[in-house]
C-alpha cells in the first residue's frame, strides 16, 4: 500500500519501514529533477497548444471573425432613466428633465471631421460656438463616444436631417434628457446642478459599486441636492438589445428591460417664501436660513448672490465661468453652510443662558457700565458701543440694549473651556448635519482648539497659549468665533423650541417613481439641552421679546400683528483701535457684517431664522428688516416682494448693535 | 553621497531576482497599457492599478528579504487564519451577485479565498518539510484533508473556479513531494468518472457555463455571449491586431468584463497574434525562471513552495487564456499581472517575493 502511494523512496528498498529510516538524498534529488522536467515539458506543450489556438483564431479563421466583428449585430444599449423631479414643499417644480433631440457624431466613425461638420451645417444650423464646444468635448472624451454637436433640435431640423441621413455615416439624431431649473438663480445653492461625469465621479460610482447602473449616463449631481441625493434621483438604467447595421445604427429592438425613473424629492423649502427672502436682500450679499423650530425643516435658505444652474448643465462656457468664479461677490460660495463669520452680539443670549445654567449669574445681578472694560493691570480698553456706558445693567437689559461691558465682565470670570462646552451643546463648532454636502464646522474657540490651530512649526508657544484677552473678545462674539448662518439659525430655533434641537434638513419626502405615495424622510431623534432649567430658558426668551419691543431692533418691528423675539448683531471685520467706527469712512468690503437672529410668534414659534448681510453695517439696520419681510409673509400673509428698506435709525443710544 | 546611493541600491536590489523582476514588471506594464484601452482611456482605473502595483512591489520586496525558514514559520498561522476567515465569510460575508465571497473589513472588502491561494501550498510545504524523511502514505492522506477543507468552504460560497485552483495549488505540492504516478492516474480517472455524479450538484449557472462551453451558440446573449464575443475579438484581431485603442469589440461595448477576466481579449484584439506570442513568451520566461529557481532550491520546503508557486502562475495564465480563447469553460480567473484588481496583483507579487527569497537564500551562495 505504502509503495503504491508514494515513490520518493527507492524502489529497491526491501520494505516501507526501511525506507523511512534510510535517507537517500541523491536519489531524492534525481526524482525531484525528473518531476520538474516533466512539469516543464507539460508547460511547454500547453503554451504551444495555446499558441495553436491563437493561430487558428487569428490566422486560419481570421476572415470569418473579421466578418463577424463587422456585422456584429446585437448591441446591448443602456437606456438612461429619467432623473427624479425636485419639488418644493407645495409641489412646485424646482428641477426637472425633459427629452429633446440632439445631433451627435461618433468621431471614431467619421473620416474627416471638419468636412463632415461643414456638410452638416448646410442641413442644420451649426454655429461657431457649437463647433468650439464640440472640439472641447472631443478632447475630454473617449474616441468611441457619441458626442452632441447640436442640442435641442426643432422638429423641422430633425426632419431635414432624416432625409439626408444616408450622407452622414457616424452621425445620428438621438433623444436625450436635459435638466432644467425653471427658477434659475432662486435657491440655486440649495437645488444645485448636474454636470458631465468626470474621472472623479467615476471613482465615486465605483465606490458605490454602481458602475453598471451608470452605463450610458452622461450626467451626475455636482452641487447641492442634486449631488447629495444623487442616488435617489438617478434611477435604474434599463437595457435594450438591438440589432444594428454595419454603421452601428439600430435597426430593430430584440428585447427591452425598461429603465426605472429616479425618485422625486419634495423639499422642505417653500419657494414663495424663498422668493420673498431673496428679494428682500435686493442687491446686497449675504445669507438667510429659516427653519421650522419644531421639526428642523428648512423653509428658506438664501445665499446671495446666486447663479443660474442652467449654465452648468451642458458644461459652462469660459466667459460665464470667469464671471462667476472671479467675481469679488463670490456667487459660487454657499454662504449659509460654508460662510463662517464672527457672530457678534447674536452670541449674547446663548452666553447669558450658559451663565444662568452654570450659576455664574442670576437675572437680577447687575454691573455698572462706564462704557469700557479693562483687565487688571492692562491699559487696553475694551470699548462699549455706547460712549459713556449703559449705566446699571442687569441681564435683561444686557440683552435688550446689547451691552458689551456686561459680557466682557462675564467672559473675564468664565473659563473659555466651560463656555465652549456649553456652546457646543447648542451646535456651535460642529456641523448641524444638514442633508446636503459641504457644510463647515466653523470655529468654537477653546484652549484645545487654539493649540491645534497654531500647532504649526511657524508658531511659538506664546501663539498657542490661551490668554484672558482672547476670552474677552470671544465674550462678545468677536475674536476667534466663526459660526455659519445655519448654525445660528439652528441655535435660535433650539431656544424657540424650548431647548430641544431638531436637525435641519432640506428633504421632506421622497416619492418613489410611479407612485403617489410620499415617503417622509425619517426624523432624526431630537436632542435636548442638558441641565438647562425651564425658568432660565423662559427668562432668555422674554429678553429676546424685549429686544423687539424696546431694544435694538424695535424700529424694524413696529406694529407687527404678531409678537416676535430676536437679537441683533454686528460682526467687526476692521478694528479701529478705540476710534469711533464711522461706516461711511471705511471701505465697503471692510464694513461690519450685519447679523440678525429671531423667531416668531414668540409663544408658539412657527419660524426661526438667521440673517446675515455682508458688509451691511448694523444688524438692526440691514438684517432685521429682511427678517421682518419674511415674518410678515409667513405669519400675516403679506407679500411685499422687493428689497427690504435699510433702516436709517435715528442717532439714538440704541443704535449700538 | 555616491556611496550612500550605492548602499541604498544594494539594500533594494540584493534579494531581488532581476530577471524575474524585469519580466514581471514588463507583463504588468503590458497590463497597464491594455487597461487604459479597456477602461475607455479613463486614467482613473489605471492610477488605481498603479497604486496597487506600488503596494504589491513593496510587499514583494519585503517577502524577498525574509529567509524561507521564517516564511515557513508563518505557514501554519496563515493557514489557520485563512480557514477562520473562510468560516467568517460563510457566516457574515457580503453577498455580491449571489455569491458570498467577500468580508467587509470597514476599510474595504477582502476575499479570504485569495489568501488561501498562498496559504495552502505554504501549509503543505511546511508539513512535508517537518516530516521530511519519514513521509508515508498517511501523510499524503492528511495533506489531502488539508487541501479539501478550504476547497470545500470556497466551493460552497459558491466559487467553483477558485476552489479548483486552490485544489490545484495543493496538488502541485503533492506532485513535487513525490505522490505516486499511479495515484495521480487514479485521481484523474476518478475525476472523469465522478463528473456525471457531480452534475446534479452544480448550480444552474455552472451547468449553463459548461453546456455553453460545449456549444457556444446555445445561448449567444447569455452565458455564451462572453465566450463568443471574446473569440470574435481575438479572431478579428488577426496577425498584427487592430492597433492600440482601436479594438471595435472592446470599444463598441461588445466585450464584457473587459477590465478584469476578459482583458486578454482586449489585448489580443488590439495587438494580434504577434502581441499574443510576445505575451506567451513573457509568461514562459517567468515560468522558466521559476522552475530554475525551484531546481536550485536547497531544502525540501523551498523546492516544494517554489515549484507550486511557479506552476500556479502557469495555471492562472493558461486557464485565463484558454477561457478567453474558448478552449476552457468560463471560470472567474484573472490573467496574472494583467487583469485589473489589487488583491490578485498583491498575492501574485507576494508569490514572486517568495521565489526571490528562495533564490537569494540558497545555501550555495551564503556559504
Amino acid at each position: 500500500m505504502a509503495r503504491f502511494l508514494f515513490t520518493r523512496r527507492g524502489r529497491n528498498d526491501g520494505s516501507a519501514l526501511a525506507s523511512r529510516e534510510l535517507k537517500n538524498p541523491g536519489r531524492d534529488a534525481y526524482l525531484f529533477k525528473r518531476r520538474l522536467t516533466i512539469a516543464a515539458g507539460l508547460v511547454t506543450i500547453a503554451v504551444f497548444g495555446l499558441f495553436g489556438r491563437f493561430f487558428y483564431l487569428q490566422v486560419v479563421q481570421h476572415r470569418h471573425y473579421q466578418t463577424l466583428a463587422e456585422t456584429n449585430r446585437i448591441a446591448i444599449v443602456p437606456i438612461v432613466p429619467n432623473r427624479g423631479v425636485i419639488r418644493d414643499r407645495n409641489g412646485v417644480v424646482l428641477a426637472q428633465s425633459y427629452s429633446a433631440y440632439t445631433l451627435e457624431i461618433q468621431p471614431a466613425r467619421v473620416k474627416d471631421l471638419d468636412q463632415t461638420i461643414d456638410a452638416l451645417s448646410e442641413v442644420i444650423e451649426i454655429q461657431p460656438r457649437d463647433r468650439k464646444r464640440f472640439k472641447k468635448l472631443i478632447d475630454e472624451s473617449k474616441s468611441f463616444e457619441s458626442l452632441p454637436i447640436r442640442t435641442r433640435l426643432t422638429d423641422n431640423e430633425v426632419a431635414r436631417f432624416a432625409v439626408n441621413r444616408y450622407r452622414f455615416p457616424g452621425v445620428e439624431i438621438k433623444a436625450r434628457l436635459f435638466r432644467q431649473y425653471p427658477y434659475a438663480e432662486l435657491a440655486s445653492h440649495v437645488v444645485g446642478y448636474i454636470g458631465r461625469i468626470n474621472d472623479r465621479d467615476l471613482t465615486r460610482i465605483d465606490e458605490w459599486g454602481d458602475t453598471a447602473n451608470y452605463k450610458g449616463s452622461d450626467y451626475i449631481g455636482k452641487v447641492g441636492i442634486e449631488l447629495s441625493y444623487e442616488r435617489q434621483l438617478h434611477g435604474t438604467t434599463g437595457v435594450e438589445e438591438v440589432e444594428v447595421d454595419a454603421g452601428g445604427r439600430a435597426v430593430r429592438t430584440l428585447s427591452r428591460v425598461a429603465p426605472t425613473s429616479g425618485n422625486d424629492l419634495f423639499l422642505t423649502l417653500d419657494i414663495k417664501l424663498q422668493e420673498i427672502a431673496e428679494a428682500a436682500f435686493g442687491t446686497r450679499r449675504g445669507a438667510l436660513v429659516a427653519l421650522d423650530p419644531s421639526t428642523g425643516e428648512v423653509l428658506a435658505m438664501v445665499s446671495k448672490p446666486g447663479f443660474d444652474p442652467n449654465l452648468f448643465v451642458d458644461g459652462i462656457d469660459s466667459a460665464n465661468w470667469e464671471l462667476l468664479n472671479e467675481s469679488p461677490d463670490k456667487p459660487l460660495l454657499n454662504r449659509p453652510l460654508r460662510g463662517a463669520y464672527p457672530p457678534g452680539s447674536t452670541i449674547k443670549p446663548f452666553l447669558a443662558l450658559g451663565a444662568l445654567t452654570s450659576g455664574k449669574r442670576t437675572p437680577a445681578q447687575t454691573i455698572s457700565d462706564p462704557g469700557f472694560f479693562q483687565l487688571a493691570g492692562q491699559a487696553h480698553r475694551f470699548r462699549d458701543d455706547k460712549p459713556g456706558g449703559h449705566g446699571t445693567v442687569d441681564m435683561y437689559k444686557s440683552i435688550v440694549v446689547s451691552c458689551d461691558t456686561y459680557y466682557y465682565v462675564l467672559a473675564s470670570e468664565t473659563d473659555i473651556d466651560d463656555t465652549a462646552r456649553f456652546m457646543s451643546q447648542l451646535g456651535f463648532g460642529k456641523k448641524t448635519g444638514i442633508d446636503v454636502e459641504g457644510e463647515l464646522a466653523g470655529v468654537l474657540p477653546s484652549r484645545e482648539w487654539k493649540r491645534q490651530r497654531f500647532s504649526g512649526k511657524e508658531f511659538r508657544e506664546e501663539h498657542r497659549k490661551w490668554y484672558l484677552g482672547d476670552s474677552i473678545s470671544a465674550g462678545i462674539g468677536q475674536g476667534y468665533n466663526a459660526f455659519t448662518p445655519i448654525q445660528l439659525a439652528h441655535a435660535i430655533a433650539m431656544i424657540a423650541n424650548d431647548g430641544v434641537s431638531r436637525a435641519p434638513h432640506l428633504v421632506r419626502a421622497i416619492r418613489p417613481t410611479g407612485t403617489e405615495e410620499q415617503r417622509l424622510v425619517p426624523e432624526i431623534p431630537a436632542k435636548a439641552l442638558a441641565g438647562v432649567r425651564p425658568e432660565h430658558l423662559a427668562f432668555i426668551k422674554n429678553a429676546l421679546v424685549g429686544v423687539q419691543k424696546e431694544g435694538t431692533s424695535a424700529a424694524a418691528f413696529l406694529k407687527t400683528p404678531y409678537v416676535s423675539a430676536g437679537k441683533t448683531g454686528t460682526a467687526q471685520l476692521y478694528s479701529l483701535k478705540g476710534d469711533k467706527y464711522v461706516a461711511g469712512q471705511v471701505d465697503e468690503r471692510l464694513r461690519d457684517h450685519a447679523w440678525y437672529i429671531a423667531y416668531a410668534p414668540a409663544d408658539h414659534p412657527k419660524i426661526a431664522l438667521a440673517v446675515l448681510v455682508e458688509n451691511g453695517g448694523f444688524g438692526a439696520q440691514a438684517a432685521a428688516p429682511i427678517a421682518r419681510q419674511v415674518f410678515d409673509y409667513v405669519l400675516a400673509g403679506e407679500k411685499k416682494p422687493g428689497p427690504a428698506p435699510a433702516f436709517s435709525v435715528p442717532e439714538s443710544e440704541d443704535q449700538s448693535d | 553621497m555616491g556611496q550612500f546611493l550605492a548602499r541604498v541600491w544594494d539594500i533594494l536590489s540584493r534579494r531581488v531576482d532581476s530577471f524575474l523582476f524585469g519580466v514581471a514588471l514588463t507583463i504588468a506594464g503590458v497590463g497597464l497599457i491594455t487597461l487604459f484601452s479597456a477602461a475607455d482611456q479613463s486614467l482613473a482605473r489605471v492610477w488605481s492599478q498603479v497604486t496597487s502595483l506600488g503596494f504589491a512591489l513593496l510587499l514583494m520586496w519585503i517577502v524577498a528579504n525574509i529567509p524561507p525558514q521564517t516564511i515557513a514559520r508563518v505557514a501554519v498561522p496563515l493557514y489557520v487564519l485563512g480557514i477562520v476567515l473562510l468560516i467568517a465569510v460563510a457566516l457574515f460575508g457580503v453577498a455580491v451577485n449571489g455569491s458570498r465571497r467577500w468580508l467587509n473589513l470597514g476599510i474595504g472588502r477582502f476575499q479570504p479565498s485569495e489568501l488561501m491561494k498562498v496559504a495552502v501550498p505554504l501549509m503543505l510545504a511546511w508539513y512535508f518539510q517537518k516530516f521530511e524523511g519519514r513521509i508515508g502514505w498517511k501523510d499524503f492522506v492528511l495533506a489531502a484533508v488539508l487541501i479539501a477543507v478550504p476547497v470545500y468552504l470556497i466551493k460552497r460560497q459558491p466559487d467553483l473556479g477558485t476552489a479548483l485552483l486552490i485544489a490545484a495549488s495543493g496538488f502541485y505540492v503533492l506532485y513535487f513531494a513525490g505522490l505516486s504516478w499511479k495515484v495521480i492516474a487514479g485521481l484523474g480517472a476518478a475525476a472523469a468518472a465522478a463528473a456525471p455524479l457531480i452534475w446534479p450538484h452544480l448550480r444552474d449557472y455552472q451547468r449553463e457555463r459548461i453546456l455553453t462551453f460545449i456549444d457556444p451558440t446555445r445561448d449567444p446573449l447569455g452565458a455564451g455571449y462572453h465566450s463568443s464575443q471574446a473569440s470574435i475579438a481575438l479572431g478579428s484581431g488577426g496577425v498584427v491586431g487592430k492597433g492600440w485603442l482601436n479594438g471595435t469589440q472592446t470599444h463598441l461595448d461588445f466585450l464584457p468584463e473587459r477590465h478584469t477576466d476578459f482583458i486578454f481579449a482586449v489585448f489580443g484584439e488590439e495587438f494580434g497574434l504577434i502581441g499574443n506570442a510576445v505575451l506567451l513568451v513573457l509568461y514562459l520566461m517567468l515560468i522558466g525562471r521559476g522552475l530554475m529557481i525551484t531546481a536550485g532550491a536547497s531544502t525540501l520546503f523551498t523546492r516544494l513552495i517554489a515549484g507550486a508557486i511557479t506552476l500556479m502562475f502557469f495555471t492562472y495564465a493558461f486557464v485565463n487564456m484558454g477561457m478567453v480563447s474558448g478552449v476552457l469553460p468560463v471560470v472567474g480567473v484573472p490573467l496574472p499581472l494583467v487583469s485589473y484588481g489589487g488583491t490578485a496583483l498583491t498575492s501574485l507579487f507576494i508569490g514572486l517575493g517568495i521565489l526571490m527569497s528562495v533564490q537569494a537564500h540558497r545555501k550555495l551562495i551564503t556559504t
